[in-house]
């Protein structure tokens, strides 16, 4: 989770992700944003999310990025 | 729905792109955002270069450029043409039909059809279905398909979702029968209660264009447009893309009883690379029978983006040997549509400036 946490940072650095439990509805991430992390999450992790699963439900907290990783076989 | 064809094919095709080429480095001062965060949209989406046209320009005059190109270098006679299809979102008037202008201008025979289509991103396919459908008539022998856009002219410069990608084109495609039988497959699908995804809201009968539709208004995320400018749902549009454009190229595939290792190319639509990596990720298409850089080079100019696509990177190719191709264009409508066809050897396959 503290990679995620630290990912997310990179992309957003002025935001407190850990303060939110909704990233896209506290205008956290943006869809431009959700695209740039897919990319880096692609590439860090060796993957490729599918496009049908970058949908705001599975970015809204770590927790939904977590778990949309671990389907993709990412041990976090 | 399912379309096949026999006995026809392309046989030139011109690409026409204005001369001004616009940097994204220079344009991020326009957008409400740091820098580092357009710079890794840069490499992510692919933006970079893209070609505008100059205040004033139309789609008409792109064209006639390009045909007039192709008849001074006597690869098309004027009177060949028994056919003018021109698809565009962005006509020179609401009326008269631009084809009849493009006639006119260029002094083509009386003996002809001219026809306006008003479709976009799948414009290219639309475009080639409907002059396999004119060449079943005997008075028709030759169709030039002109797909042309300057949707620069209708997007705000202060939009970071859709003015980056936006490119000004035009693209001619002669289309005639063929001796060899050349079979086609083609399947096309069509959404209607998706159309407020990609659209102009002012400027029609609906809601004509007004001092009030022309204010730019914050429309979220630090972008500003007005209602005369293309507004783009860009999450409707990449979830629409990723859940329909898979399984249609599958489907015809299927159809036409051939695996993805028959195909030589993939040319689809060129809406962004990141969007075009995942289509080619899903479908475990190779990155190399994809291109996905006309975007970064040139911009995404609508139903031109196919054509752009083939004479930008496979022009060497097509004009020495037959390949065999897999189109397919998805937007505006909603709109999508593939198309499984054997390209070359081509008369020509070039591009020219407009100055």
């Amino acid at each position: 989770m503290k990679a995620l946490a630290e990912l997310l940072k990179g992309i957003r650095p002025e935001f407190d992700f850990s303060a939110s439990r909704d990233f896209i509805a506290d205008g956290m991430l943006d869809s431009f944003d959700m695209v740039t992390l897919v990319s880096t999450l692609d590439k860090t992790y060796g993957i490729s999310i599918e496009g049908t699963d970058i949908l705001p439900e599975n970015f809204s907290s770590l927790e939904t990025i977590a778990a949309l990783l671990r389907k993709y076989h990412v041990a976090l | 729905m399912n379309f096949k064809f026999h006995h026809k094919r392309i046989t030139g095709m011109l690409a026409v792109l204005p001369a001004r080429e616009a940097s994204f480095i220079d344009e991020m001062r326009n957008f409400n955002f740091p820098v580092s965060r357009s710079l890794k949209l840069k490499e992510v989406m692919g933006y970079d270069k893209h070609r505008l046209v100059e205040p004033g320009v139309c789609v008409s005059d792109l064209a006639v450029h390009g045909l007039q190109r192709l008849f001074d270098a006597g690869l098309l006679q004027p009177s060949e043409i028994d056919a003018l299809l021109l698809v565009t979102q962005c006509p020179d008037y609401f009326m008269p039909p631009t084809s009849n202008i493009i006639q006119g201008r260029l002094n083509l025979k009386q003996d002809m059809l001219c026809l306006d289509i008003n479709q976009g991103c799948a414009g290219f396919v639309i475009g080639l279905l409907q002059a396999f459908l004119l060449l079943e008539q005997e008075c028709i022998r030759k169709v030039v398909l002109v797909n042309a856009d300057v949707m620069s002219r209708k997007t705000s410069t202060k939009d970071r979702n859709s003015y980056p990608l936006i490119g000004d084109a035009a693209s001619i495609t002669i289309v005639e029968r063929d001796a060899e039988d050349s079979l086609i497959h083609a399947n096309l699908r069509m959404d209607g209660t998706r159309n407020e995804a990609l659209m102009i809201p002012a400027g029609g009968f609906r809601l004509p264009s007004s001092a009030e539709t022309a204010v730019l208004e914050d429309v979220g995320d630090n972008n500003f447009r007005g209602k005369d400018h293309l507004r783009m749902d860009g999450s409707a549009v990449f979830n629409f893309v990723q859940v329909e454009v898979p399984p249609m190229v599958e489907d015809l595939l299927a159809l036409a009883g051939k695996r993805h290792e028959d195909v030589d190319y993939y040319a689809f639509h060129q809406p962004n690379k990141f969007m075009l990596q995942k289509l080619a990720d899903k479908m475990k298409i190779p990155y190399a029978k994809m291109p996905m850089n006309v975007v970064e080079r040139f911009g995404n100019s609508s139903g031109v983006t196919i054509p752009l696509a083939i004479v930008s990177n496979l022009a060497g190719q097509v004009t020495k040997e037959r390949l065999f191709m897999c189109l397919a264009g998805f937007g505006v409508g909603l709109t999508w549509s593939s198309m499984l066809m054997p390209l070359g050897q081509l008369n020509f396959c070039e591009i020219v400036d407009y100055t």
